[in-house]
């Protein structure tokens, strides 16, 4: 692998990341599948970076998910993301930063029917008005929210706690990571670093002293996709998914995995679980599986938030390995316990994953 | 007086139409703006379909060019009708008063790196067929190490209206299957396969190549389109294509990855192009004012065209356009400068 | 173990690491013949075997290559040795004679 062929590539795909002043939405899922991410973002974005990050309980879902499972048309999805774009405008935002890579996609390809067919945008700004009262309004920069946390990097890196590196034996730990396909399959030049070769968490990695692993099966899809897991029957096409991506992955013993999409860590994280039930295989060491995590949990990580405050505790796989690795202290008697010392209850473990 | 024709692109057509030019009696300027003449036949190895070398080829088109004004490293900086010649600055400080100008400015090779999914410039083993021509010229490339394992994926950047290369590049079938005979005779223990769209092999000897190919060297031909590359922990490249023959995706493991870049218009040619006033179709090359009667004139009175200027096409179909426009530019000049055809018909009275 | 009422599905896909290289050199030097094929289908058009049952000297050539010799051996097993595909074959490559060798390498392990 010629590193200097990807950096050139990297230095194609730079969008403009403004520094503040930012309009946030949320995702309908992540926030039942890792509690604490959003909260983090807003947590190290706010609290320890200082920038403004607004947020307004009336804002709704993209309608994404619904748009993506055949229930809603085209047109109605524009108009909840009109409505969205609306409420930024009438809080007096023009940059918008979202949580979910389904949503970010879903606005990108919203912006440019608008831009193609603006007969179509005069519409849904018509029907906007009518219904909801608000203006019809433009992002003039829409992010994701990790291309945001890899805006901050360098900074996070300059108050780290602790890095993305063995503590043992002082070697980087080995990364791989995993891009939500809606961040810039659908439009390269969208996402930080294009859609062959993402930088996006590649550059977080970096900053934060990891080693990125590119493995064959990289750009793969981890097989999430509404219709795959709304419909118990097609969950074996998710299933497979993740497991050619993991048998792709194997060689490498990876330490972790980062992802920046809400479905891909969960099912990457639930499905090893299912692997190890039917073929009794895991891709950790010594039993365990691969830890999967958001960005924003490793970014809290890595400035030194507790491990069970980020909600570790909710993932199949324990995170366990991968804080010894780093360094990290944590309570074992904590995990299970929430927000302000809240009994979670022990989970029932599986014998063949840990 | 004798008339001057300004010749740009000392590749085969400007020096097949030099020679043929030369040889009528006229006052030939050849231009080629790199350090060497002999555009990518220069770089060349062997030609297909028959493998005679590309060296001796150029060799006989540089030695019929004796007597041409033949200046290397030089561009075209400014260009102005003059009454019913141009009036040419070159960039050495020369001025030509071209009578005509002939356009023999070739083709780029498709950048191979833009198509980001084949890895090219990122991965340690793929590489374009020029590279691979610079190959067998040179005998080393860090890149190929004793590989059991060849793929060539032809249409690379043909046939791709996303790369912006709707057309086909017409020469990179039957290099493609020149190449992975080559191949096999380098590597006599290697499996080597062929990805490809369509199989163009329309010229003379074309099919008994491919047959050979086949026959003699156990070719795989596998009818898909190479969509994605990516490297295995081992260094070797994981390839994934559809075999559509057989209707079902299909992954192999491969040593050696060729990419066969294909012609894009040339850059430099276009600039010039602009200069003369020169219009280009939608795919970039050169528009001609009919493409069957008169394929070598352009819409510019005594302006010329030869070559992969006005498309991809084969070396023997370029030398032919070649003469073919020496041949309408004397037509040209004779009609249009009477008073200088006694002079001619004295030069050639006496060869 | 767990019934979850799903489970992972076995790739379709055409592996070309698995073409086992040294058994097909022994069947081309057998009949040379079988790296001439173009995959016109000619040889499927006319199969009289084909009309009761998929047959395709064309697809077994093809299966074989992609290293997935049960469907090769699948796509001839039906075959009446009739001589319909040598009469048509463009590339005049003894059809008979390569069904019988194919089977002859291939069929061993029946």
């Amino acid at each position: 692998m010629i590193y200097e062929g990807k950096q050139k590539i990297w230095s194609e795909y730079q969008k403009e990341i403004p520094d503040d002043h930012y309009f946030y939405v949320r995702s309908c899922i992540r926030q039942s599948f890792f509690p604490a991410s959003e909260a983090t973002f807003l947590e190290i974005t706010r609290n320890r970076l200082g920038k403004d990050i607004f947020e307004t309980e009336h804002h709704t879902t993209c309608g994404g998910i619904a748009y993506h499972s055949d229930a809603i048309p085209q047109e109605t999805a524009m108009t909840i993301i009109a409505r969205q774009f609306g409420l930024m405008h009438k809080y007096g935002y023009e940059n918008y930063v979202c949580s979910c890579i389904t949503s970010f996609g879903l606005y990108c390809e919203t912006l440019e029917t608008w831009r193609q067919f603006p007969e179509l945008a005069a519409k849904i700004a018509d029907i906007l008005w009518k219904t909801c009262k608000l203006e019809f309004a433009k992002p003039r920069f829409i992010v994701h929210a990790s291309d945001l946390i890899y805006h901050y990097r360098n900074e996070i890196a300059a108050m780290a706690r602790h890095r993305l590196v063995n503590v043992h034996t002082g070697e980087p730990l080995k990364v791989v990571e995993h891009i939500g396909c809606h961040y810039s399959k659908m439009f390269p030049s969208k996402g930080v670093g294009g859609a062959e070769y993402p930088y996006v968490l590649a550059g977080m990695i970096e900053a934060w002293g990891g080693q990125v692993v590119d493995y064959p099966e990289r750009r793969h899809c981890c097989g999430f996709g509404f219709r795959q897991y709304f419909i118990k029957a097609n969950r074996g096409y998710s299933l497979s998914n993740t497991y050619k991506k993991f048998e792709s992955m194997e060689p490498y013993h990876p330490d972790m995995i980062i992802t920046n999409c809400p479905g891909c860590p969960y099912f990457m994280d639930r499905w090893q679980y299912v692997i190890a039930e039917e073929t009794g295989k895991t891709y950790g060491e010594n039993g365990h599986g691969i830890p999967v995590f958001t960005y924003e949990e490793v970014a809290g990580l890595v400035l030194g938030y507790d491990p069970w405050d980020l909600g570790l505790q909710t993932h199949q796989i324990g995170p366990e390995p991968v804080l010894d690795k780093m360094g990290i202290k944590y309570d074992p008697s904590r995990k299970y316990l929430g927000l302000k010392g809240k009994d979670l209850g022990m989970p029932v473990c599986p014998g063949c994953i840990k | 007086m004798k008339n001057n024709v300004l010749i740009a692109g000392a590749g085969p057509a400007g020096l097949e139409a030099s020679a043929a030019l030369q040889r009528l009696g006229y006052n030939v300027i050849l231009i080629e703006r790199s350090e060497t003449i002999g555009g990518h036949l220069a770089r060349w190895d062997r030609l297909f379909p028959d493998g005679e070398s590309a060296s001796a080829a150029l060799d006989s088109l540089i030695e019929g060019i004796w007597g041409v004004k033949c200046f290397t490293d030089t561009e075209i900086t400014s260009a102005n009708r003059l009454g019913k010649s141009f009036n040419v600055i070159l960039s050495n400080g020369i001025i030509v008063h071209a009578d005509a100008v002939l356009m023999t400015t070739g083709f780029d090779l498709f950048e191979a790196s833009k198509k980001e999914e084949y890895g090219y410039g990122i991965y340690d083993h793929v590489i374009t067929n020029a590279d691979l021509e610079a190959f067998f010229r040179n005998g080393s490339d860090p890149r190929i190490n004793n590989p059991s394992r060849i793929g060539f994926v032809h249409c690379v950047g043909s046939r791709d209206e996303k790369a912006g290369c709707r057309s086909c590049s017409k020469v990179c079938c039957a290099t493609a299957v020149k190449q992975a005979c080559e191949m096999r005779q380098a590597f006599p223990n290697s499996q080597v396969y062929c990805f490809y769209m369509d199989l163009r092999l329309f010229g003379r000897h074309y099919e008994d190549m491919y047959l050979s190919a086949q026959r003699d060297y156990g070719v795989r031909f596998i009818r898909g389109r190479v969509a994605e590359v990516s490297e295995n922990l081992d260094g070797s490249l994981m390839i994934k294509a559809e075999d559509t023959v057989a209707s079902a995706p299909l992954k192999v493991s491969l040593d050696l990855l060729v990419l066969m870049a294909g012609m894009r218009p040339s850059v430099s040619g276009a600039r010039i192009g602009s200069l003369l006033g020169l219009q280009s179709e939608d795919d970039g090359y050169f528009r001609v004012m009919d493409g069957i009667l008169d394929a070598q004139r352009s819409t510019v009175p005594g302006l010329f065209l030869a070559g992969a200027a006005t498309g991809p096409k084969t070396l023997p179909e370029t030398l032919a356009d070649a003469r073919a426009a020496a041949v309408e530019i004397d037509k040209y000049l004779s009609v249009t400068f009477p008073e200088a055809k006694d002079f001619k018909q004295l030069m050639r009275k006496g060869w | 173990m767990v019934d979850f009422g799903f489970g992972i599905v076995p790739s379709s896909r055409i592996n070309l690491d698995l073409f086992d290289r040294a058994k097909f050199e022994a069947l081309a030097t057998l009949e040379p013949d079988v790296r001439k094929c173009m995959a016109c289908g000619s040889c499927t058009a006319v199969c009289t075997a084909g009309t009761f049952k998929a047959t395709s000297l064309r697809a077994a050539i093809e299966e074989i290559q992609n290293g997935r010799e049960k469907k090769a051996l699948e796509m001839i097993s039906g075959c009446q040795l009739c001589g319909k595909c040598f009469m048509t074959c463009p590339r005049g490559i003894n059809t008979r004679h390569l069904i019988l060798s194919i089977v002859k390498i291939y069929g061993e392990e029946k």
